[in-house]
This record gives structure tokens, C-alpha cells and sequence, in this order.
């Protein structure tokens, strides 16, 4: 593959406020600095993370529960912005951190995919352009006069990953969400991966299931507690991994 | 700074969705849809128009559109302040997790309050045609001071919006200063009615001298005056320095309190 740098992660920490008593009125935030009683916890979500991914590589993040696997992708999708270091994304990032985030429950499905192609950036051209491929994709040809409120949970994120799929992406991020419907559409979302993968996207996958990893990623970032414990080829870590 | 533009050129499409998400949202299931935006105001001014012609009568020509013109402004001004306030806190879920600009929100609360005010504004002139009030030259300046007047109103939402997110409890602070802030603006009563003492704090507040500047164009067929609008444009272009300066400290620190 090539040897482009897509994303560049430097030196990124990232700091969360946890306040040991949570106050968020302006109240109680009086009373309190009167008293002397604002006190902050520091957590460091991430502490001193730096790796370099390449154009065309797929890239897995592994790592209990808590150790920053999470934040890590929000800080390259831009919606963390980390406290120390820094992120270096090139080109067009396609999100998928938890599906149908973006959508109106009141709208109805065909609305919905306007107003979510807006959110990634795409006009109204465009997405007229993908229509036709979103509502054979997702298979919800009967139901995009309706309103997202009324569809079950499965057509919900069938219809987000649709939408957050199309085109070819420079980037994809993909945060746990293929665990949701059915094991054929399942299927059918990680054939879609495997194409945008093969045309050269580059690929940031998390998922605790360890064998769509080894399917789909040919590099893994390993965090522990917030910091890289291994970088490298998927093959060895995988391995390192599951005897952990 | 170019980097800024761009990026609101690549969300663009997206302020377009978020009002018109707005305004469908709102008249949604209803058989007349949109037609709303213009009958709400003008029944709503009828209504008013009706009452304050034959119960309460302050001596002042053509009360009902002194009363409709200054409530034009400050429900607008009350409006879009209140709803910008929460679009934030109310986008949270949004916010966490993808990225977008934050301030398209504010924007496109501010612009669904303008198409109302517009709304509004058509209800004024209809009102003003029905009751056979003649309409000057010096109403095609109306759109002066209702410009400055969202402008100033953007620059207010985008403070309230990056404070609440912090303070919840500002919500509720804001609508007892809402209501103190309408006294202070001469919506119904005349100035010309208050104590000496008063009037300066009345002509403090911003929204008085739009007020003033649009009621001037719109019934008595007089320019507002160089002074008032350099007045406007001064207070405006600080409302909006200030608004996007404490946006931008504060935006990035959103996502930790939402």
C-alpha cells in the first residue's frame, strides 16, 4: 500500500474533570466557591498516545472496557479535542460512533437521511445522488415515509450505517456498532467494509469481539488504562491478547 | 481564518436542514402546515388590537400598532434569545458524537426565529392595511433596524447558549430577566410616561432604541436619525464580538458538561 500518513496521533492526553460532587447550576457553583468546596477529581483518559496510521491500513483498537479506546476515536473524529498533543487527520472522515445519533425522531426516514448527509458534510445534491443506493442498502424501501420514531431499533441503525457508508470515505470509523442487527445484515455491513477497505479507505475499527478484528484488521493499536501498550501487526497482538 | 470559512462552506447544507427541521418540526400534523407561521401572529394581533382599542387606551394615536410594532421586536428578541439559550444542551446528544461546527446550532435557531419574525412582520402590515393606516416610503427602512436587531439578538444566544451548557439554572434566571427586561422597553406604555429617573435606564437597553428606530419608520414616516443607528450598529457590532468570543473560549469544553 502506500505510504501516506492518514492520521497522525501526537503525545495525545486527554483529561476529564470528574467532580466529586457534580454540579451544573450556577447555584449551587456560588454556594460552593463560597464554601470552598470546588473541588475537582482528574482522570486521564489518555495519557501520551502517539502512532501514525497509513492510507489503506485497517487499524483495530483493542482493550478492556475503560481504557480509552472510545475517547481515542473521538479525538480523531474532531469531537474531542485532546488536552495535551495532537491530531492530525488527512482527508474526508466517515463516522460511525453509535449509529442514528444524528437522527430526528419525529422526521420520517427520508428526511432523516437529508438531515444526517448534512451532518457529514454532504448537500442536498449529493445525497439525492446516493438516495437510491441508502434505501436498497438498508432494505427499508417501504418505511421512508414514515417516522423514524416508529421504526425498531434494528431499522434504525440498518438505515445510520447506510447513510454513513456512502461513497468512498478517505477515513472510516467504526465504533462497536456492528454488533447491532441481524447476523445477515451483519454480514452484509462487513462485505460493505471489506469494499471500501479494498478501494483504499483507510480503516479505524474497535470491537471487543476479537475475531471480527483479526477479519478485518491487519494492524491493532493496543490500549491499556489509557496508554499503548502495543502497536504492531494484527497477527502477534492478537495472539499476545487473548492469552492476557 | 480561512480554514473557518471553509469548514462553513462544507456545513452549509446543514443550517439549511436544521431550520427547515425547525419550522417542519413545529407545524407538523397540522392541516394548514407552514400557513401557521403567518396566522399565529395575526390572530395574534388581531386579538391584541381588538382589547387595547377598547379597554385599555393610553393617549396615543393608533394604539394597537404602537402595541403590535414594539411586540414585534421584543418577541422576536425574547424568542430567538430563549431558544438559542438551549440549542446546545438540547443538541448534546448530537454534539458527543460527531463532529460539527457548534455555533450552526445558535445560527439556525436565531434563523428559524427570523422566518417567524418575518411572519410576523407580513401579519403587521396586513393589520396596518385592514385598519387603513397609510403606509410610507420610510417603511422600505423597516429592514434596518430589524437586521441590527438579529444580529444583536445572535451575538445575546451565542453568551446564553456557551453559559448554560455550564449552568442549567440560567434558563430559568434568563425568563425573570425577560420579563423585567420588556418593562424596561417601551412595548406599551409611551416614553413620554415615565418618570424622569426612569428614562435613562429605559434608553440604556438596547432593545429600546430599535424599538424606537423601527416604530419611527413604520407609523410616523420619520428616519430614526444618524445617531440611533450608529447607536445600533455600535451596540451590535460589540453584542457580536462579545458573543463570539465567549463561544469560541468555550466550545471546546461543551462535550465535557453536556
Amino acid at each position: 500500500m502506500s505510504d501516506k500518513v492518514m492520521v497522525k496521533v501526537e503525545h495525545v492526553s486527554m483529561k476529564f474533570n470528574l467532580s466529586s460532587e457534580k454540579f451544573d447550576s450556577f447555584k449551587e457553583y456560588v454556594i460552593k466557591s463560597l464554601k470552598n468546596q470546588v473541588s475537582f477529581e482528574e482522570f486521564w483518559a489518555l495519557r501520551d498516545v502517539s502512532f501514525e496510521v497509513m492510507q489503506g491500513d485497517a487499524l483495530g483498537l483493542i482493550g478492556l472496557n475503560g481504557s480509552g479506546k472510545s475517547t481515542m476515536l473521538k479525538t480523531i473524529a474532531g469531537v474531542l479535542k485532546p488536552t495535551e498533543g495532537s491530531v492530525h487527520v488527512n482527508g474526508s472522515v466517515a463516522p460511525l460512533i453509535e449509529l442514528g445519533a444524528g437522527f430526528d425522531m419525529d422526521l420520517t426516514a427520508r428526511e432523516n437521511v437529508f438531515l444526517n448527509g448534512a451532518l457529514l458534510g454532504h448537500s442536498r445534491r449529493e445525497m439525492e445522488a446516493f438516495y437510491d443506493d441508502i434505501v436498497s442498502f438498508s432494505e427499508l424501501e417501504n418505511f421512508m415515509n414514515v417516522p423514524v420514531k416508529n421504526f425498531s431499533s434494528g431499522m434504525v441503525s440498518r438505515l445510520a450505517f447506510s447513510i454513513a457508508t456512502i461513497g468512498v470515505p478517505d477515513i472510516l470509523i467504526v465504533d462497536e456498532v456492528l454488533s447491532v442487527g441481524d447476523f445477515r445484515f451483519q454480514e452484509k455491513c462487513e462485505r460493505r467494509i471489506q469494499a471500501m477497505a479494498d478501494q483504499g479507505t483507510t480503516i479505524l475499527f474497535v470491537s471487543h469481539s476479537i475475531a471480527q478484528v483479526k477479519k478485518i484488521c491487519d494492524k491493532i493499536a493496543w490500549l491499556e488504562s489509557g496508554q499503548l501498550k502495543r502497536f504492531g501487526a494484527a497477527s502477534d497482538i492478537c495472539k499476545e491478547y487473548e492469552q492476557s | 481564518m480561512s480554514a473557518y470559512i471553509q469548514n462553513f462552506i462544507k456545513f452549509q447544507p446543514l443550517l439549511g436542514e436544521l431550520i427547515a427541521r425547525d419550522i417542519k418540526i413545529k407545524y407538523r400534523r397540522s392541516v394548514l402546515g407552514v400557513l401557521w407561521t403567518l396566522l399565529n401572529p395575526l390572530c395574534m394581533m388581531i386579538v391584541l388590537s381588538v382589547v387595547f382599542s377598547n379597554i385599555f387606551k393610553f393617549d396615543i394615536e393608533n394604539f394597537p400598532l404602537y402595541i403590535l410594532s414594539g411586540q414585534l421586536i421584543f418577541n422576536f428578541f425574547s424568542d430567538a434569545t430563549t431558544s438559542s439559550m438551549s440549542s446546545i444542551v438540547s443538541s448534546a446528544s448530537l454534539i458527543k458524537k460527531v463532529y460539527v461546527p457548534k455555533y450552526l446550532f445558535v445560527i439556525s435557531h436565531i434563523f428559524s426565529s427570523f422566518i417567524n419574525l418575518m411572519a410576523s412582520f407580513t401579519a403587521l402590515l396586513l393589520v396596518m392595511t385592514a385598519t387603513r393606516t397609510e403606509l410610507h416610503w420610510m417603511t422600505l427602512l423597516a429592514p434596518v433596524p430589524l437586521l441590527l436587531l438579529v444580529l444583536f439578538s445572535l451575538g445575546v444566544g451565542l453568551v446564553l447558549a456557551a453559559v448554560t451548557v455550564k449552568f442549567r439554572d440560567i434558563m430559568h434566571l434568563y425568563s425573570v430577566f425577560i420579563t423585567a427586561l420588556m418593562y424596561l422597553t417601551p412595548v406599551i406604555y409611551p416614553m413620554a410616561m415615565l418618570p424622569e429617573w426612569l428614562t435613562g435606564f429605559v434608553m440604556l437597553n438596547p432593545i429600546t432604541n430599535i424599538v424606537l428606530m423601527f416604530r419611527n419608520v413604520m407609523l410616523y414616516n420619520t428616519f430614526f436619525g444618524w445617531r440611533s443607528l450608529f447607536v445600533a450598529v455600535v451596540e451590535t457590532g460589540i453584542m457580536l464580538m462579545i458573543g463570539f468570543w465567549v463561544f469560541y473560549k468555550n466550545q471546546d469544553n461543551f462535550i465535557l458538561n453536556l
